[in-house]
């Protein structure tokens, strides 16, 4: 009998959520300011790691470019925070733009004085770029590694974009927003990044809930089955391109959402976001923790960023190596991630190994059979 | 004309960078449908193999033939980049056939895993664990075929890696005493110069080009009549064309395809660490020298189609001139009086970031019309 079948009684799951609640109010005084921090941006990680668990785990689209909607959602809220602090500055405008000479502020700023044109530009912008690069991408049945390989040019693509652009966006240096004010307090201040780990936590709990109710059903059995056999969907009279391009935008706004976290959390948005390694790590956060498992994304990307930080604290250079083993090692030795290794047969297996738990004598066509009701 | 011919020079000198660095990853893309990311990092080793090369020249021994350590290097290179790329198809790639994309995570691993080595091992230590993996593999193989096929040949093997890490250790101190240079690891970026007959520059039709660009040209120009000569005139070239075509045929007729792979894989290495080595004579080499290349590498074979040289070879010098043409604003001077908007547009785009912006602007925009590059492979079969 595997995990995933064991039907939890009602009473442990409330247990569960009253204790998960408890700790995400009480964390903020259990944890010392800068681990409280860390932990708040590691969460805000898990949205996009659960973005990309939708498209590649249950989709098979490997993008190797959700930094883009990441450092997109990013920027929004940076731009937003930055132009509404800047009253004391030259002509009312940040202050980074006096550095290149910049007298008028350049048209696509306008719309994030509105902090309702922002809400809703942080999910909204990166979920519509999304869609149409895979629009795009998708129409002309362009899939596989080739789809990896072009989003991972199309992220380059926005790197030098954003990188080389001084006098829009303050190319390579990124925006500051610790030193900005919201609601009269400063972004980077105790008292408000508090407030943004109790966001980013419930935002992260809220983001689980829809990703799982965007696989359940008939519109989930749809996107494995593009997973599995695309051709055979598109014969049964599916369009795939319509869902792929769906999923694809949905994972690019919960980038979105997730990089805005991000970037509150840690002070500054630059267009170091948008770097190859950066992407790349985030499918690894995934399939570590488990690949169409919802939870395992989460866990993945809390739990190796921990790691990574402790690890790059104690031993700076070993975290490469550690790093490329793990890639090495999920895709060889552990292709489900973690958490579909418990809830497979995984742990059974290894007790069988060292021989603790006796062998189940299955005949695998007796198997079958008594699947069918034939035997009986 | 004489601007215009300058141009296509530039061009085709950064499309010969591109064309040799992407010949292996096509090669290996076409035959197993695999992507190597660590395909930058074997470029890497290429052209740290120059480097090393280049200070081993510099000893009293060999100072005599300083200047040819060049081609010396574009030999070593291949042999180096080659041996690397056997192994990891011995040890990771083979284990992931049929899943292309946990194979493209797997390889980056390796290119993460590659590029810590190169910062943190000293280079000389660097260069005997490289010396042991080439004699491990090959002596075996060297041995005459009654003492393979005897029962007794595992001992011959695990003698043979066991000469095969003494003379590692043994190449590796020898060289890290005599050059203090490679005893220290350093993340820093190391420069290679140029032998003296390869510096200054050479006039053709009134106009100079440097020499190193045109040596990066006869290069490229060399690996590729040499890749066209192996595929279509020798055995083995015959047997990866056949199992490009259809693997599962090739393996009925008798063709060894793990063979295939390996030589296939290996070949392809190898022309990334030449292409190392041409990279090596434009800049300094540094731990993330490849990862430079590599995207515009992925460009060409996305453009050029897979599994067909001639694309790869036009989707290049296409690239290249393309580059060319915006990122240095020749547009403008070869039209002057263009209307105001598209002067503005173009005078935009004229920094070479903002060149790669608008080339992949236009790659994508051409892949709505031909979605699987230049020259797509033919047949008709729902795509798997």
């Amino acid at each position: 009998m595997s995990l995933s079948k064991i039907k939890f009684d009602k009473k442990i799951v409330l247990s569960f959520w009253i204790i998960l609640i408890a700790l995400i109010i009480a964390a903020p005084t259990l944890l010392p300011v800068f681990r409280l921090n860390l932990l708040g941006r590691y969460l805000s990680l898990s949205i996009v790691a659960l973005g990309v668990d939708l498209i590649w785990g249950y989709t098979g689209l490997l993008s190797l470019g959700q930094g883009i909607f990441f450092a997109l959602g990013g920027y929004c809220a940076a731009m937003y925070l930055q132009i509404n602090s800047s009253s004391e500055f030259p002509n009312n405008i940040p202050e980074f733009f006096a550095l290149y000479g910049v007298e008028k502020l350049p048209f696509f700023w306008e719309p994030f004085r509105s902090s309702a044109f922002t809400f809703f530009a942080i999910w909204i912008i990166p979920a519509l770029v999304a869609g149409l690069i895979g629009f795009l991408v998708f129409r002309n049945r362009i899939k596989g590694v080739y789809f990896s390989i072009l989003t991972q040019a199309s992220l380059l693509v926005f790197f030098n974009f954003f990188n080389g652009q001084q006098k829009l966006i303050n190319g390579t240096n990124g925006l500051k927003t610790d030193v900005t004010q919201l609601f009269g307090q400063m972004v980077g201040s105790d008292s408000l990044q508090r407030i943004f780990f109790w966001i980013t936590a419930i935002i992260v709990i809220a983001a689980w809930f829809f990703a799982k109710w965007v696989v359940k059903g008939r519109f989930g059995n749809i996107l494995i089955g593009i997973r599995d056999d695309e051709p055979r969907v598109r014969f049964t009279g599916y369009n795939p391109v319509i869902f792929k391009t769906i999923i694809f935008s949905i994972a690019g706004g919960l980038a979105g959402i997730s990089g805005a976290l991000y970037t509150v959390q840690s002070g500054i948005v630059s267009p170091q976001f948008m770097t190859v390694p950066f992407s790349i790590e985030m499918v690894i956060w995934v399939a570590v923790g488990g690949r169409g498992t919802l939870l395992g994304a989460i866990l993945g990307a809390v739990f190796i960023n921990y790691a990574k930080s402790l690890v790059s604290e104690a031993l700076p250079a070993s975290w490469m190596f550690i790093q490329g083993g793990l890639f090495i090692l999920v895709v060889t030795a552990l292709p489900e991630g973690v958490l579909g290794w418990i809830q497979g047969d995984g742990p059974r297996n290894l007790l069988q190994r060292f021989g603790l738990r006796r062998k189940i004598e299955t005949y695998p066509s007796l198997e079958v059979n008594n699947k069918e009701g034939i035997n009986e | 004309m004489e601007l215009l011919l300058d141009s296509l020079f530039n061009g085709v000198a950064i499309g010969s960078v591109l064309l040799v660095a992407a010949l292996g990853l096509a090669i290996v893309f076409g035959l197993m449908g695999v992507i190597n990311l660590a395909h930058g990092e074997l470029m890497m080793l290429g052209a740290y193999t120059t480097y090393v090369t280049q200070l081993i020249f510099k000893l009293p021994i060999f100072k005599p033939f300083y200047n040819s350590y060049i081609i010396v290097s574009i030999f070593l290179a291949f042999i180096v980049s080659g041996v690397v790329g056997i192994l990891l198809e011995k040890t990771i790639i083979r284990k992931l056939y049929g899943s292309p994309l946990e194979t493209l995570l797997a390889t980056w691993g390796v290119s993460l895993i590659l590029q810590q080595f190169v910062r943190s091992v000293p280079l000389a230590y660097g260069t005997g664990l490289v010396v042991s993996l080439i004699i491990g593999l090959f002596l075996p193989a060297s041995f005459p075929s009654k003492i393979k096929e005897s029962i007794n040949f595992k001992y011959f093997k695990f003698s043979s890696w066991i000469f095969a890490a003494l003379t590692g250790v043994l190449t590796g101190s020898i060289i890290s005493s005599s050059i203090s240079k490679l005893s220290r690891a350093s993340a820093r970026n190391v420069d290679v110069t140029a032998p003296s007959w390869m510096r200054g520059q050479v006039e053709i039709i009134g106009t100079a080009f440097p020499k190193t660009r045109l040596m990066i040209i006869i290069i490229t120009l060399i690996s590729v009549i040499a890749i066209i000569l192996f595929l279509n005139q020798s055995a083995w070239g015959m047997r990866i064309r056949a199992v490009t075509q259809n693997r599962q045929m090739s393996d009925c007729l008798g063709i060894s395809t793990e063979k295939v792979d390996i030589i296939t894989f290996g070949i392809g290495s190898g022309l990334a660490g030449v292409a190392g080595v041409a990279v090596s004579l434009l800049g300094s080499v540094g731990p993330n020298v490849g990862g430079n290349y590599i995207v515009g590498c992925f460009m060409v074979v996305v453009l050029g189609g897979v599994g067909n040289l001639l694309g790869t070879v036009l989707a290049s010098f296409g690239i290249g001139i393309m580059t060319d043409l915006i990122g240095a604003g020749r547009l403008l001077s070869i039209w002057p009086n263009m209307p105001l908007p598209l002067s503005n547009t173009i005078n935009f785009f004229a920094t070479t970031s903002m060149a790669r912006v608008m080339i992949f602007a236009l790659i994508v925009i051409f892949l709505q019309f031909k979605p699987t590059g230049l020259f797509p492979q033919k047949g008709r079969m729902v795509e798997s």
